[in-house]
Parts: C-alpha cells; sequence; structure tokens
C-alpha cells in the first residue's frame, strides 16, 4: 500500500495498464489513506468512494478487454470543489451550497473521466476560492502535511495538500491570483496555472471570469504535464477559450533541457519582505539551473509593483457581479422565507447567512468600486495598470525566454495568524498575480526546503502566453537536479503522519 | 520588495453608514458589529489599493484578457436543456413546476 500511494502518477498508469496492479487497487489504497489521515489533514469535503470504485472497475475492465486507453487511464485525481461534478456535492467552501448537487458537469471533470481517471472527491478550499490559506473555508481549514500546525496556502490548500499526504497521486486546483501556484510552494508540490483561455472555465463556479483559470497539480513534473494534457484544450462551451493546439507540455517535461535558455530574474520581485530561505533557495535554483547551461539576465518590470492593487480592485469588482446569482431563489441556502418578507429581504438575509466574513469584505468592496462615481476611477483604472503590467511582460520576454521570481514571498505560516488582517493575507500573493493580470501561463516548483522553518520554498517560472511548454522544460530540468542532489524527491521529507487504524 | 502602500494613498473615508449603504446595495444584511468591524477594514484595503489612481496616463487602453478574442458563434444547433424535476428539487421551494419566490411586489404573499 504504501509503494501504491508513493508512486508517480506515470508509474501508477503504466502498472494499471500492464496489468501489474488493477485501478480498483490503487483507488482502494487511496481512498484507504484518504480515510485514515484526513481527519488531520482536512483536505477532503467529500469523497466519493462509491463512484470512484466503479469507475475504477470499468476501467480494468476495458483494459483487460484490450481496448485502447489515455495515458493516465486508471489513476485516481482529487478535484477542487470549485468544479462542477455531477452527483457530488458542490459547495466551493461555502455555507450558501451547502448539500446542492450540481446537475451538469464541468468541462475539466468530464475531460478526466474521458481520460478514463478517476476522481476521488472534493477537495477544501478558501470559500469561493478567495484566500491564500484554506482558512476560509466554511467546512474549517485544512492543515499542512510538512507542519500540522501551519497553512497549506490557498485557495486549492485542500488539492495540495492531498498531494503532499499521499491522498492523491493528482489533483485538479484553480488559479485567479495565485490558487495553485502559492499552495504548491507551501506543501512542496507542483501546480502550474495555464495560459488565461487554455483550459476550459465551463461548470467552474466563477471567482473573477477574467483571471480565473483550471491548471494541474501533482508532486513532480512530468505528471502535472500528463495532466495538463488530458485537461487543456479547446471547449465551445467556454468563450474564452483558445482555439489552438495546446503546446507540447509532455515533450518538454521529458527534455528537461535548458541548455542556451535565456532566463530573466524579475528584480522586483525579492528583497525586502521576502523571507531569507526563500531568498535562498531561489537563488541556488538559479545558480542550478545556470550551472545547466541556461543564461541569467536581470530584468526589471517596474509595473509590477502595482499589480497587488489592481487585483485588489479587480478582483471584488468581478466577484461581487458574479457572486450576485446567489441569492436563495433557485438553488442553495435560502435563509428568513417566513411568508412575510419580500424577495430582497429574504435575499439579504440568505446572503447573511450563506457568506463568511472575507466573502462579504470583497463584495462590499466591489461593490463600491463599481458604484456609479468610483467607476472610472477604480476599476477603470485598474484595467488600465493592467494594461502597463502586461506590457512589462511583452518588453521582458522581447529578452527572455522565461521569466522566475520566488513563488511567494515567506513559507506556510501558521493557522491563524493572519486571519484578521486582510493586507497582510493578501501579500502573499504578490508574486502569482501579475500572471494573472496578464494572462500568461506560470508554474511553481520545488526549490527546496527554507533552513530557518524546514518548510517548502517555492521557484515560480513565468512563460509568455501559449508557450506553457517552457515552463515545463525548466521545471524539470531543476527537479532533474535537484533529485539527484538530494538523492529524493522533496517529498520523501515529509514527516510521516499519525495513521488511524 | 513589498509596497502595497501603507498609507501612500489618497486618504479613503468610509463611514459606518457608507458601509451600510454597500452591503444594502451587495444584499448582504450586515450585522451592527460586522458593520464595526468591516468599515476599518475597508477602509485600510481601499486605502492601499486607490493609488492606481495614480499610475496610468489617460491614453493607456484598458485590458480585460490577454489574448485578443473576437466574439464567436456556436452552431445553433438543439439540445436538451436541464432535467427540470431536478433542478426543482435543488430549489429552495418549489410549487406547481415552478421556482417558489418571496413576494417580489408590494402586495402580501
Amino acid at each position: 500500500m504504501t509503494e501504491i500511494i508513493r508512486a508517480s502518477a506515470a508509474e501508477l498508469a503504466a502498472k494499471i495498464k500492464s496489468r501489474e496492479l488493477s485501478s480498483v487497487e490503487v483507488t482502494r489504497a487511496h481512498l484507504d489513506r484518504i480515510a485514515s489521515v484526513d481527519t488531520e489533514i482536512h483536505a477532503f469535503l467529500y469523497v466519493d468512494s462509491e463512484r470512484a470504485l466503479a469507475i475504477a472497475a470499468r476501467v480494468d475492465a476495458k483494459i483487460s478487454r484490450g481496448e485502447a486507453v489515455s495515458p493516465l487511464a486508471g489513476v485516481p485525481v482529487a478535484l477542487k470543489d470549485v468544479f462542477t461534478y455531477a452527483g457530488a456535492p458542490t459547495t466551493c467552501g461555502s455555507k450558501i451550497l451547502e448539500g446542492w448537487i450540481p446537475p451538469y458537469t464541468a468541462t475539466v471533470a468530464q475531460r478526466l473521466l474521458d481520460a478514463d481517471l478517476v476522481i476521488l472527491g472534493k477537495t477544501n478550499m478558501d470559500e469561493f476560492a478567495m484566500g491564500s490559506s484554506t482558512e476560509n473555508s466554511a467546512y474549517g481549514p485544512t492543515r499542512n502535511p510538512w507542519s500540522l500546525d501551519r497553512i497549506p496556502g490557498g485557495s486549492g490548500g485542500g488539492s495540495a495538500a492531498s498531494l503532499a499526504a499521499f491522498e492523491a497521486p493528482l489533483a485538479i486546483g484553480t488559479d485567479t491570483g495565485g490558487s495553485i501556484r502559492q499552495p504548491a510552494a507551501m506543501t512542496g508540490t507542483v501546480g502550474v496555472k495555464p495560459t488565461y483561455g487554455g483550459t476550459s472555465r465551463y461548470g467552474l463556479v466563477a471567482l473573477a471570469s477574467s483571471l480565473d483559470q483550471p491548471g494541474p497539480c501533482a508532486r513532480n513534473v512530468g505528471d502535472a504535464a500528463l495532466l495538463h494534457a488530458v485537461i487543456a484544450g479547446h471547449d465551445p462551451l467556454d468563450s474564452t477559450s483558445i482555439d489552438a493546439p495546446v503546446p507540447d507540455v509532455v515533450g518538454a517535461a521529458r527534455s528537461a533541457d535548458v541548455a542556451g535558455m535565456k532566463i530573466g530574474v524579475v528584480s522586483e520581485l525579492g528583497g525586502e519582505g521576502y523571507a531569507p530561505g526563500v531568498e535562498q533557495r531561489f537563488t541556488e535554483s538559479v545558480e542550478l539551473l545556470a550551472s545547466l547551461g541556461a543564461e541569467i539576465i536581470e530584468v526589471s518590470c517596474p509595473h509590477f509593483v502595482f499589480a497587488l492593487p489592481v487585483y485588489y480592485l479587480i478582483l471584488p469588482a468581478e466577484s461581487s457581479s458574479n457572486l450576485a446569482r446567489f441569492d436563495g431563489m433557485r438553488y442553495g441556502l435560502r435563509v428568513g422565507d417566513d411568508g412575510e418578507g419580500s424577495a430582497e429581504q429574504v435575499m439579504a438575509a440568505t446572503r447573511e447567512a450563506g457568506f463568511g466574513a472575507e466573502v462579504k469584505r470583497r463584495i462590499i468592496i466591489g461593490t463600491y468600486a463599481l458604484s456609479s462615481g468610483y467607476y472610472e476611477a477604480y476599476y477603470g483604472q485598474a484595467q488600465k495598470v493592467r494594461t502597463l503590467i502586461a506590457r512589462d511582460f511583452d518588453r521582458a520576454f522581447e529578452v527572455v525566454d522565461v521569466l522566475v521570481s520566488p513563488s511567494a514571498p515567506g513559507t506556510a505560516f501558521k493557522i491563524g495568524e493572519k486571519v484578521d488582517d486582510p493586507l497582510a493575507m493578501y501579500k502573499n500573493d504578490l508574486c502569482t498575480i501579475p500572471s494573472n493580470l496578464a494572462g500568461n501561463t506560470s508554474a511553481s516548483f520545488p526549490a527546496g526546503l527554507a533552513p530557518e522553518d524546514g518548510l517548502p520554498v517555492g521557484l515560480q517560472v513565468m512563460a509568455p502566453p501559449l508557450a506553457d511548454d517552457r515552463l515545463y522544460r525548466v521545471g524539470a530540468a531543476l527537479e532533474q537536479a535537484l533529485t539527484s542532489k538530494w538523492g529524493g524527491q522533496l517529498l520523501d521529507q515529509v514527516p510521516e503522519l499519525a495513521v488511524l487504524l | 520588495m513589498i509596497t502595497i502602500n501603507e498609507g501612500k494613498g489618497d486618504k479613503v473615508a468610509l463611514s459606518r453608514g457608507d458601509v451600510a449603504d454597500l452591503a444594502r446595495l451587495a444584499r448582504i444584511q450586515l450585522t451592527p458589529e460586522e458593520l464595526d468591524h468591516l468599515a476599518p477594514q475597508l477602509e485600510v484595503i481601499l486605502e492601499s489599493v486607490a493609488r492606481v489612481s495614480d499610475v496610468a496616463a489617460g491614453d493607456i487602453p484598458p485590458m480585460s484578457h490577454a489574448l485578443p478574442l473576437t466574439n464567436i458563434f456556436r452552431e445553433d444547433a438543439l439540445r436538451p436543456g436541464l432535467p427540470r424535476d431536478e433542478i426543482l428539487a435543488a430549489a429552495p421551494a418549489a410549487e406547481l413546476d415552478r421556482f417558489r419566490v418571496p413576494r417580489i411586489l408590494g402586495e402580501k404573499a
């Protein structure tokens, strides 16, 4: 069982295909692991055991009949609770959707099923993906497997923690301001935000529509690439989906070749406010890439310092509009319907009861930023500064192939430490936000442990739109060099969890 | 360097009453305790984001998407809608094959 849960997705797929292992065995091993450690980790909001085993049995039957199957057939995957999956509850970490069972399935989830992957269940997240710690989940925080009193990052802390706790070999996240990459950095895993439009948003409960992007989470670069290839590609059901071939991410991960590549270090993302261990591991990673033949160039992106204020105008504005749909009329929670109150009163009572503090904060800020008289000064102006940030990227990518920075300024902080200080919490996304605003692709790869606290540090790699393959090239090169230096993967060092028997 | 502008931007004055007005517009019935707690927090957040107004000149075009997108249409083909009974089963209240909602005008239900 330990061998199964610690194996890579690629290894599991190969063994399932050669019938050395069955998908049912593999699925059961992961369900058992969830049963024994998830009371502590709380990565999952819902475990879909019965259906997972049924899907696994179907895949095994397909393989035994000699039918062609996809490269990840039979491998279990965890799905962030922001995606609809017909028949399984979708809460987005919110009380307002408690018990709601969607009647349809998101494109990303459908592609997992079509590729014969086994969906284990739905993972915990900050309510409506608003947060950087998973503490804003209405169902309680997820704990970081590296240190149980620490946050696993957010909003996709459940997906990232499920990987680091060996509850799933693969997971799906969404990244609006760093919700895939920052949790990857906090948990020593791999997380990729594809180019905006590279993966479908259909069936994803919208946070900020111009920023949201689904992406793969995995324990190694090759597995992430395989999962990326399964979920990416044009979807007519998403009007912002790109109708172009998916970059060869799997081939790029296999090549792991950075010789002659020009790598830009963003001078604005580092220095004061960054943890010493983060800076140390970042610098070492860059030196390692240089030793593999990459050319390192320092690049300035002067408008990146405005990314955080721009984001915290655009995101609340878009999310206050998107979350207007939760009105207690057609689905989800309804409160205060005593036969006397008006629809408007019931709506206000429902939203008061159903939304948590951070969601209310952001809805009210968004309402303010979009109100007449302020619209131009806030939202309109933020959209213009967004152009300046995208132009910084454009200028940089004229000189370099990819940009690098730390994935986050610090390592995982203690649960509860920043709950009532929204600005301190927002700073976690400082490095990741520029790529959401500009829509280019970006990833976080394990760079080691910070010496001062022994917690994981991530290297962020950013590439131009539609050049997602470059991320995998750099990530795989770094992974090869670091694993040979460490004599294994970073996650080999994660402490053993107490297993309930 | 981390700069989200603590104290550098324009002073944003947001009273408890302003927050109550915004909450009414957003259809969230905040409690008095929440109003006390939220007003100062929102003021700090708004002050920190206000400095975007100092950055871009008027001739910079606003941006909402990374890639130039043109509007396209799907084929106008018939396809089944979502199953009515399943949808109504998930509704907070249903009656006569419809969503039942509280009164929407001045009249009594």
